[in-house]
């Protein structure tokens, strides 16, 4: 449903040369071969589940890690790979929100605009971005994929109400956000330049971020180690370590009880 | 009902020297550790010491353990665990599964995506004692896929743990095999519906099924499999390792234990903080600094946008299961969304109903349908062209959404109107009259998404 309704408001659409018509979803079709890696990747994953369908949600991750959007093409690649219908995978496709049915730029800018982050600025972000990259809602401000190009989208609720007004790029998190900071990290990616998120990994772009949530770690170690421990997240630990507060300790020794007798 | 009147309320909690809330680290205590997320770290305080217990007892003792702790489901909805894991049929010669609802999105909600950067081991080693106790030799995370860091964290942690051979076959030499799937969702806040979640990991549109059967008896593959949220899961080593007596010394009778409190929004120190069932906002605030520029508050959720309003003389109210119920609203997940005098309550409301038309996952008519209605309604409040006859059409779409949709998102999308009228209603009939200027003008009602 979500994504039907938001076809309309998409500002890049025309100039692929897409037809549209109401509620019937269409993906660009784009001549991609997936190669040997991406086919190997794809097995792997289906191998992981009791039941291969469960691999389809990762599959789209992961020919968006490669195209930077779904195209009919990943459609008909994430289909061959399961043995479904092009039908039953775009039915998926257009479910959820992170699949994104028009290419994306090189970075993905994520504005939380629901009721907390907007009375706290969040909506003054996506305005003064909207404003900057001349693009409406999920537009994309130059050539998508090219190095510096921008697509900028209102999300809901991010998880990180207590670092609010938060925007992520590329699903890392910039935390704290206001309409000036947001503009300098937007330009700095313009310019081809990754500032570091305030939690998360160093950042890389739209695609491999999606190649990590399709199940494929890029960098074990750096990425991993990326910062996670804010002011805020700790704010209850330091206070409690200040005060010297502490749970009840545990005893000794207790026991499990026993399985309740049969009657 | 307010706090003051005649329910049923608990003693709730005693407030700390100063009135801050008696904080008491138990799933958070690991956070402030360097290297929080590594095995190493987290074997260095206690990790992996609760699995050989468990590994050492008939599983069915754990259920026990776990009914006798009174732990009660951190998703939301409270539903004791212990329980939640002895539905599940023994015998039945089916596949058992243990699915971890780490899918957070409750507007307001922020406790499990930092608990899985900081303690993704704490969370590894509630699945296989769980799974053990569940008879299940397969589970999956499924989580956020918007929360890509602590994807990368459970990840790690489920790389490290199966290298050291707490994962894989013959787990500790007991004969208990498991392998865990960490499983990234694709943006969409119905899959945190249990059932909807179910239908998204098995690789469809996340669309909620129909209850009965529950996930018990038919869940993932249409086997038995019990559906936790991090929180709960998280505490299943705690609960091993001290006991069920030790876990019901923190928290009220029918809630028992800690609880992650996550304040937001117009508070001087927003943040985690850990505290028993039972602590009230007023205790938590003083522990945060108080209102943000001392302006006071107007309105807060106890337990995200899904969950009725409450209101300043709400303050004392127990944040605990019973009590928040009895005080006309649910716990939900302790997100508390703090909004101080400076916010519309329409405005607030607006938002909310644009994020749950956006996220209505189209199934059912009445929550399909109403909360576009909905939105549209409240966007000619909000901007000043609505009518006194809107507010009475608002409210009784929303009267005939709640209760009627096929899952609890109709239901939650009812309860901001609902709950803002009952103690707010004279904002909206001052907007529809022209007594005070519209909040938003044409601009903003653009980009609604």
């Amino acid at each position: 449903m979500t994504q039907a309704h938001q076809a309309h408001r998409s500002g890049p659409a025309e100039g692929h040369g897409v037809s549209r018509r109401l509620g019937v979803p269409e993906f660009l079709r784009t001549g991609t071969v997936f190669d040997e890696v991406t086919r190997a990747r794809a097995a792997e994953l289906v191998g992981r589940y009791p039941q291969s369908r469960s691999a389809l949600l990762p599959l789209l991750h992961l020919v968006q890690s490669v195209e930077g959007f779904v195209s009919q093409d990943g459609i008909d690649f994430c289909a061959g790979t399961l043995g479904l219908t092009a039908a039953e995978v775009s039915a998926v496709a257009t479910f959820y929100t992170m699949y994104k049915r028009q290419p994306c730029g090189e970075h993905l800018v994520s504005v939380c605009t629901n009721t907390l982050c907007a009375v706290l600025g969040g909506d003054a972000i996506h305005r003064t971005l909207s404003d900057h990259l001349g693009v409406a809602d999920n537009g994309t401000a130059g050539v998508p994929g090219a190095p510096g190009s921008v697509t900028l989208e209102s999300a809901e609720c991010l998880a990180a109400c207590d670092h609010g007004p938060v925007l992520q790029v590329d699903y890392e998190f910039y935390d704290r956000q206001s309409p000036d900071s947001a503009l300098d990290l937007v330009t700095a990616l313009q310019r081809g330049e990754r500032p570091a998120p305030t939690r998360g990994a160093p950042l890389t772009d739209f695609r491999t971020a999606e190649l990590e949530i399709a199940g494929f770690p890029v960098d074990p170690v750096t990425a991993v180690a990326g910062p996670s421990a804010s002011v805020e997240t700790l704010r209850g630990n330091e206070l409690a370590e200040r005060t010297g507060q502490s749970a009840p300790p545990m005893p000794d020794h207790h026991e499990i009880p026993p399985l309740p007798e049969k009657k | 009902m307010s706090a003051s009147g005649s329910s049923p309320l608990s003693a709730g909690q005693p407030a700390q020297e100063g009135g801050g809330a008696a904080l008491t680290p138990v799933l958070t205590r690991r956070w402030s550790a360097p290297s929080s997320w590594t095995l190493a770290s987290y074997r260095s305080l206690d990790g992996y010491q609760a699995l050989p217990q468990a590994l050492a007892v008939e599983p069915g003792r754990l259920v026990e353990l776990m009914k006798a702790s009174g732990l009660r489901g951190r998703g939301g909805a409270g539903f004791p665990t212990g329980m939640k894991w002895s539905f599940l049929p023994q015998g039945d010669g089916k596949p058992h599964y243990l699915v971890v609802n780490a899918d957070e999105g409750e507007p307001g909600t922020c406790k499990d995506v930092p608990y899985m950067m900081a303690d993704p081991h704490a969370l590894v080693e509630g699945c296989i004692i769980t799974c053990y106790a569940i008879r299940a030799p397969f589970c999956a995370i499924y989580i956020r896929g918007e929360a890509l860091h602590a994807i990368r964290r459970v990840t790690a942690a489920v790389r490290e743990a199966r290298e050291a051979g707490f994962l894989g076959r013959d787990i500790l030499g007991s004969g208990f095999d498991l392998e865990i799937v960490v499983h990234a969702g694709a943006g969409a806040y119905i899959c945190g519906e249990e059932t909807a979640l179910l239908d998204s990991l098995e690789g469809r549109r996340g669309q909620p099924r129909l209850k009965p059967p529950f996930p018990a008896v038919a869940g993932l593959y249409a086997s038995p499999t019990v559906v936790n949220n991090v929180e709960t899961i998280a505490s299943v080593p705690a609960i091993v390792l001290g006991g069920s007596d030790w876990y019901r010394s923190m928290g009220t009778e029918k809630s028992p234990g800690p609880k992650i409190y996550s304040l937001s929004g117009h508070v001087t120190r927003p943040g985690q903080y850990e505290a028993p069932m039972g602590t009230t906002l007023r205790q938590l605030l003083v522990s945060a600094g108080g209102m943000l520029d001392g302006i006071p508050l107007k309105f807060f959720t106890p337990g995200g946008s899904s969950t009725p309003i409450f209101t300043p003389e709400h303050l004392d109210v127990p944040l605990s299961f019973d009590d928040v119920a009895a005080a006309g609203s649910m716990l939900g997940t302790t997100a508390l969304m703090c909004f101080n005098e400076t916010v519309s309550v329409p405005w607030a409301v607006w938002k909310w109903l644009e994020f749950y038309k956006h996220e209505s996952c189209g199934k059912c008519t009445p929550c399909r349908e109403g909360t576009g209605w909905l939105v549209q309604i409240l966007r000619r409040v909000v901007s000043g062209a609505g009518t006194p006859e809107d507010l009475d059409t608002l409210t009784d779409a929303a009267a005939n959404i709640a209760g009627r949709s096929f899952c609890a998102l109709g239901d939650a999308a009812a309860t901001p109107i609902l709950s803002s009228f009952k103690y707010f209603r004279g904002e909206y009939e001052d907007l529809v009259s022209g007594r005070t200027p519209p909040v938003i003008d044409a601009r903003q009602l653009v980009g609604a998404h």
